[in-house]
């Protein structure tokens, strides 16, 4: 067998010295802030790929809570789009009808939390009746929640019916969209390497065994989707607030399969696959963007592929070491170190 | 006062009578077996006790509680835990994650704390890592931790099951068919290990089984059960010599005994 070469090794050597220091994670995120400020400001890169990038700030957050569900639970919700049409909505209404336009720019991250607590509520509500329900048939019931919710904008007349509500105001910029985007990562991540979180991952191995070690599966099915939902109301608030218009059309059943896949791309399981999938689906969409209709041939073509030669998405079930608690990562190695130096002890 | 006093427990599934008048008191401390053939409904009554299933009728009291109508996670805080007759580990997770999942009612902080990881998450979380490894290697695994599940071999999975329903902190140990696919040397072994926990960790223990040699070793007390139906109870001696039992279980494999 060929050895791999000198430089490759040598940077090898030098990614995981950077994969393995976490000290560089808060620097990145200070320089991530600080650039996001800066880009829009000075105009380092033009406003498309400016777009592009909230774009894909918006995605990370869909796919990240989406895969709560989808890869953590191992549930299979096909309706986000209607949590996020939720959040859009109570945003969008808030911003054009019900608070003062001089104040919406220093209210805007209220008005995101509050897209985001709407989009949670209602996501609680749909979640005590579903969980009745498991597998194939909790899919139909979040299939048939997404339909509802765009049925229902439709004939309210007050938030536009069908035409939708137009003249959104712009207040997605940059530094908001990292912002949230981070947040949201950092809350579901939280979550997931928790109490909670471990209990919402063994309903996906076992949820009978699950239930009899002393898993409160109920409490931990109802905090996954209202955690979830919130997110994807917190998106929504966003999207609504970039694109400056919204309609029912925007979150019919063909939005949610895109985040479906985004979070297949990435792979199910794993906050970084999360991260990844938006980025590259969306990306990918852009940069394709030339081919026409051709694009809608090569994507999907794409998504077959991968699943017939990684049916777990890039990072499915591995997570970034960056991204694990020092105290998941090390717990165990440390109680050994600990027993060890307590059994050398007494032999001295 | 019995720790755990089953009192004419039946159950149906449609029209079929799966458990019929079932009693059982246990005093605390016993080691208890329910033998029988395939389909007798042993399961079924475990399944009743840690309330997979809901009886139709009849009442089940641990130190006081009813448990009928209760969750399956309820039953388990208040103090059962069980094992599966074949092996529902969570097979794709570490060694160490299938025991800090069992710590889930235990781990005293709110879902805030959770999202934050504020608060009393970090000493809960060491505390429940430290706990989890220290009954690991009680039961010789703390090695394998990282490891996942799956990737056990077949004993080592038996006894991570029982260490996971032993992070419960159980007073009542159902064990499902301990000895399924052991042979007469493991069986030995399990005996020893059976008696030992059964010591170390002050429990009692209700268990099922088809090989008569475990039964006949470790219990004090055995059921049998036929059809749904209790035929015979006593002591194992009395048990093996009751031409009832013999006819309905023993007498086509008499020779096991």
């Amino acid at each position: 067998m060929k050895q791999p070469s000198s430089a490759f090794t040598v940077w090898r050597a030098r990614w995981e010295t950077i994969a393995n220091n976490r000290k560089a994670l808060p620097i990145l995120l200070v320089l991530g802030l600080l650039l996001s400020f800066a880009i829009p400001q000075f105009n380092l890169v033009n406003p498309y790929i400016q777009l592009i990038i909230m774009y894909v700030g918006i995605n990370i957050i869909l796919t990240t809570s989406l895969n709560l569900i989808n890869g953590y639970m191992g549930e299979f919700s096909v309706g986000h789009a209607g949590f996020m049409a939720v959040g859009a909505y109570a945003s969008a209404v808030l911003t054009t009808q019900v608070l003062p336009s001089e104040l919406n720019p220093w209210l805007f991250p209220l008005v995101v939390l509050a897209g985001g607590i709407a989009a949670g509520l209602v996501g609680l509500v749909v979640a005590i009746p579903s969980f009745r329900t498991r597998g194939d048939y909790l899919a139909i019931v979040t299939l048939a929640f997404n339909m509802i919710v765009k049925s229902i904008i439709e004939n309210i007349e007050a938030i536009g019916g069908p035409r939708g509500i137009p003249g959104v105001e712009k207040l997605t910029t940059l530094p908001w969209t990292f912002f949230w985007t981070v947040l949201a990562v950092w809350v579901i991540r939280n979550f997931i390497y928790s109490n909670h979180g471990r209990g919402v991952i063994s309903i996906r191995e076992d949820e009978i065994a699950s239930d009899l070690m002393s898993v409160n599966t109920r409490q931990a099915k109802l905090l996954a989707f209202t955690i979830s939902s919130f997110f994807a109301g917190i998106a929504g608030a966003l999207f609504a607030h970039l694109l400056q218009f919204i309609s029912p059309r925007v979150f019919d059943i063909i939005k949610s399969t895109d985040i479906l896949i985004m979070v297949y791309l990435g792979g199910i399981g794993s906050i970084t696959g999360s991260v990844l999938g938006a980025t590259i689906y969306t990306v990918l969409l852009e940069v394709l963007r030339p081919l026409g209709m051709w694009r809608m041939v090569l994507m999907p073509l794409v998504l077959v592929l991968l699943m017939l030669f990684r049916p777990r998405g890039i990072m499915g079930l591995r997570e970034f070491r960056w991204l694990i608690p020092l105290q998941d990562l090390l717990g165990s190695k440390r109680w050994r170190q600990k027993k060890e130096a307590s059994d050398a002890t007494p032999a001295n | 006062m019995p720790l755990l006093q089953i009192d004419h427990v039946t159950h149906y599934f449609g029209g079929l009578c799966a458990v019929s008048d079932f009693n059982l008191a246990l005093e605390s401390g016993e080691l208890v077996g329910i033998i029988g053939p395939n389909g007798a409904g042993k399961t079924t009554i475990f399944n009743l006790i840690t309330g997979v299933y809901r009886a139709s009728k009849g009442s089940i009291n641990l130190s006081g509680t009813e448990l009928v109508g209760k969750s399956p996670s309820h039953i388990t805080t208040l103090g059962i835990a069980r094992t599966f007759q074949n092996i529902r580990l969570f097979k794709d997770l570490t060694v160490l994650d299938n025991v800090r999942i069992a710590h889930y009612s235990q781990a005293s902080y709110t879902p805030w704390e959770s999202l934050l990881h504020v608060g009393r998450y970090q000493a809960e979380e060491k505390r429940i890592i430290e706990h989890s490894m220290e009954l690991l290697s009680v039961f010789k695994l703390d090695h394998l931790s990282d490891e996942l599940a799956k990737n056990l071999p077949y004993g080592s999975q038996r006894r991570l099951e029982i260490a996971r329903a032993l992070a419960t902190h159980p007073q009542l140990l159902l064990l499902d068919e301990p000895a399924a696919g052991m042979n007469p040397n493991e069986i030995m072994q399990l005996m020893e290990f059976i008696r030992w926990i059964r010591e170390d960790f002050n429990l009692t223990i209700l268990l099922i089984e088809h090989q008569m040699r475990l039964v006949m070793g470790i219990c004090e007390r055995l059921k049998v059960l036929d059809f749904g139906k209790t035929i015979a109870e006593g002591l194992p001696w009395e048990i093996q010599n009751n031409p009832l039992v013999l006819e309905a279980y023993l007498g086509e494999e008499g020779g096991e005994l």
